[in-house]
């Protein structure tokens, strides 16, 4: 029977572009921690997938590749190659030569026509002579390479230690059927069974595994079969296989190898952090989706509830009569709730964390700052905040150059800095988050900032403003977004031509958003990008105050209890405060704020919410706590307008409007400086 | 509902009418989306009192407005006649509660007069005429001057 292996091999490109985004990422992080083997093991890991699945599926020039950069990185992980500053180097462009060598093959694969061709001989070249010796591992192909290197046909001696955690049965594995197979491999010299874990009577727990052994194994098999042996419970036990005395002779380069077993779950931990395969570009851009587990598990409760609302309906119309018309009205009412509902988290499938563009900037920080001879950091944060796929997509553009800005005109060559009094080391922060029914990332460095005279002479001399103008200095700052607007006293290979900037501000404001500049001469610039919030997922607390519900985003809850009488104060000034831990915060009634009656107005008989918002922490008294739910945002604005302590609403269940609470907003209320209410 | 121009017979224009207190008012069918039984609304908070709150529809959180309240007429009971008559104004979705629907009038442009002064109990403002059918007098609303008062909605 003829299989069609191209919806395998599709799956594979798109696999495989996951795993060089993880390479990448490692191999960043490698430079910074070059002692740190597990994530040696886990690059090793990602190599090897990408090696494996392109000879299994016929992409030969890519196995070959991979398998000189496999090679270099097996000799890394045994500590026969030192990692260093060259030598991520190398393997980084090895990467993006892998890079292409995919992109060809999606290219085939898909029928477009292929991109430029990749020249792999130079960097196979230079990955052989870092290997020190014509390539003699070339042959196997085991993962292990280098611990296969005791002759196979030779039995030598194995130190096995097995330490199982004590959770190993809960996996339902059993040590039993693991030692049983190592017998199975050769002859078992001695074993020994330590006992020390093991606990007195009443503290004894069945179900947790207590012991550990220590197995000599006289056996013919390679590391890497012996490895395989605990393939599956690597993370489960402590795994350690040695060659004993007899072997160590005739395999000088076997280190001790507890790597690949400890690989897993760093493996499962790089592909966390680049959640989505959107790191391709253009092109093969929109190809797949990485969805949650529990946003598909989701739409299949939604799924599971439409068709129970479907046979309501079926049964009412086979068995009519007039009286159940409004049996009939429930039923229909029940199936639109149901397809709405659906809708909604067809949507919130199309919502992906922005750290899938995120991880594409260390990179690009890393190659631009040795580029431009200047030290710099690039601090991530927010990276699971959630926007519309088309969203990410569009923005990595305008973030890409915002950065390449800020480490060009921001941040100062670093005898510079210091003559400043700042550390060499200029820190870049990108930062994402979700406020007020809007996301907004930053881009903020601790550079020189914005020269605001050198600008306001530009805008002179191109008569954009007046001399007699009186602008605020954000106005002027602004003026950095017009068309071939550049202060940059010389033109670089990475900015000052003056292009950019304005397409940064168009391509942002196309998507709805706007991009503010704070700046600070001498200390740093921060450019703000706010986006809207239209498809927006937002984990959120329900809460009810007078019978109403509201939703308060969770990530600016800290507690919620209900206080004693002794820890409220109501001072002179009339304000309240709520005594938390001998810290004193301000007390705010979400029902006198809301304008809500029949609320609970006794603080001991109701909930305290502790929230906080830019640092700042309140306690805000509502009646009850409901549940926590993921819910869609809606903009108030669409059809109304903003409404201040709201940050927009959501549908519920039950088809009902519920508002999302909005911290800020809320201390803004109650702090009177509220700008709204202007009403006819 | 059937928003077709049924007439092209010159400046024939159909109104749906609806009951607010003792008076029947118009608006242009043009303009209504549709007709929703009266169901519960999410108050908004801080807003005045003839924004009833906002409500679901298909989706979409539309505000709710309490048109009896808007002309500063007493709040009356929900009835099962009460509904929600959901118009566009400035591409945006807005539902007004009434007290009932009426039907929908033809009428000739020569038979809406222009706007007697009706005294201090209807602010006039909020009119484009009268159309006069018989002994039949109905208040054509104009919708963006409904609204027009209200900063955000006129933007």
């Amino acid at each position: 029977m003829q299989i069609d292996l191209t919806p395998f091999r599709r799956a594979f490109l798109d696999e495989s572009a996951e795993h060089v985004a993880a390479l990448e990422e490692g191999l960043l992080r490698l430079e910074s921690q070059p002692e740190d083997s597990e994530l040696l093991s886990s690059i090793f890991r990602a190599a090897h997938s990408v090696k494996g699945g392109a000879g299994s599926f016929g992409f030969e020039d890519v196995a070959r590749f991979t398998h000189s950069v496999e090679n270099l990185l097996d000799r890394m992980r045994n500590g026969l190659v030192r990692v260093e500053r060259s030598l991520v180097d190398l393997l980084l462009r090895a990467n993006d030569v892998l890079k292409c060598l995919l992109e060809a093959a999606r290219a085939k694969e898909y029928g477009q026509p292929a991109a430029a061709a990749c020249d792999t001989r130079a960097i196979v070249a230079e990955l052989q002579q870092r290997l020190g010796a014509p390539d003699g591992h070339a042959a196997s192909a085991a993962p292990a390479a280098a611990g296969a290197t005791a002759s196979p046909k030779s039995t030598s001696l194995w130190r096995i230690e097995f330490a199982p955690h004590a959770d190993f049965f809960r996996t339902g594995s059993d040590p039993l059927l693991l030692l049983r197979e190592l017998a199975g491999l050769g002859r078992v010299a001695s074993i020994e069974a330590d006992l020390h874990a093991v606990p007195s009577w009443d503290a004894f727990e069945p179900e947790d595994c207590y012991l550990a052994w220590r197995i000599e194994l006289e056996s013919s098999a390679t590391l890497a079969e012996l490895n395989d042996v605990f393939l599956f419970s690597s993370d489960d036990a402590r795994v350690q296989i040695q060659p004993g005395e007899a072997a160590r002779a005739d395999a000088p380069d076997t280190a001790v190898s507890t790597a690949s077993v400890d690989a897993a779950p760093a493996v499962a931990h790089g592909a966390a952090q680049t959640p989505s395969g959107t790191q391709r570009r253009s092109g093969a851009e929109s190809a797949s989706i990485r969805v949650s587990v529990e946003k598909v598990d989701q739409l299949i409760n939604v799924i599971g509830e439409l068709v129970i609302a479907q046979s309501m309906v079926a049964d009412v119309v086979n068995n009519f009569s007039p009286e159940r018309v409004g049996q009939l009205r429930e039923a229909v009412l029940a199936v639109e709730r149901n397809t709405r509902d659906l809708q909604e988290r067809v949507m919130a499938v199309r919502m992906v964390p922005i750290g899938s563009i995120f991880s594409r900037f260390p990179r690009i920080v890393r190659d631009l700052a040795a580029q431009l001879g200047k030290e710099v950091r690039l601090e991530l944060e927010g990276e699971e905040t959630e926007l519309d796929k088309g969203v990410v997509e569009k923005i990595s553009d305008p973030l890409t150059h915002l950065i390449r800005n800020s480490l060009d005109h921001g941040v100062e060559p670093p005898d510079e800095r210091e003559r400043c009094g700042k550390p060499r080391e200029g820190v870049v922060r990108l930062r994402a988050l979700t406020e007020g029914g809007s996301v907004f990332v930053e881009i903020a460095d601790d550079g020189a900032g914005l020269n605001t005279e050198r600008i306001r002479a530009k805008a002179l001399e191109k008569g954009l403003m007046r001399p007699d103008d009186n602008w605020s200095q954000e106005q002027i700052h602004q003026l950095i977004f017009q068309p071939a607007f550049s202060t940059a006293a010389k033109v670089s290979d990475v900015s000052g031509r003056g292009v950019g900037m304005d397409v940064v501000k168009k391509n942002v404001e196309s998507l709805g958003g706007a991009v503010a500049i704070h700046s600070t001469r001498g200390q740093g610039a921060r450019f703000r990008i706010k986006l809207p919030l239209t498809l927006a997922i937002l984990d959120g607390l329900s809460l009810s105050v007078g019978g109403q519900i509201f939703i308060l985003p969770l990530v600016s809850i800290v507690e919620s209890f209900r206080p004693r009488a002794t820890a409220l104060k109501t001072l002179l000034s009339g304000g309240e405060v709520a005594l938390v831990r001998g810290q004193a915060l301000p007390l705010l009634r979400a029902h006198r704020l809301l304008g809500i009656e029949n609320a609970q107005t006794d603080p001991t008989k109701a909930l305290l919410a502790i929230v906080e918002s830019d640092g700042r922490r309140v306690a805000l008294l509502v009646d009850e706590l409901c549940g926590q739910s993921q819910v869609v945002i809606k903009n108030l604005d669409a059809n109304f307008r903003r409404v201040e302590g709201v940050m927009g609403a959501t549908i519920m269940g039950d088809g009902r409007v519920a508002l999302i609470l909005d911290v800020p907003g809320l201390i803004r209320l109650s702090e009177g400086t509220s700008s709204t209410l202007a009403l006819a | 509902m059937n928003t077709t121009k049924q007439a092209d017979a010159a400046d024939v224009r159909q109104y749906l009418t609806f009951r607010l207190a003792q008076e029947e008012y118009g608006v242009s069918i043009l303009r209504v989306q549709e007709i929703k039984g009266y169901s519960a609304v999410t108050p908004i908070p801080n807003a005045p009192p003839h924004v009833r709150g906002v409500m679901n529809l298909r989706g979409a959180v539309m505000p709710v407005l309490d048109l009896r309240l808007r002309f500063g007429l007493p709040q009356a009971e929900t009835t099962k006649f009460t509904v929600i008559v959901v118009v566009n104004v400035a591409n945006k979705i807005v539902g007004l509660v009434v007290d009932a629907v009426n039907d929908v009038l033809d009428c000739d442009a020569h038979s809406i007069e222009p706007c007697p002064s009706l005294g201090a109990g209807v602010d006039t403002s909020f009119l484009t005429g009268m159309a006069k059918q018989g002994e039949r007098l109905v208040a054509l609303l104009d919708l963006e001057r409904v609204f027009g008062v209200e900063p955000a909605l006129a933007a």
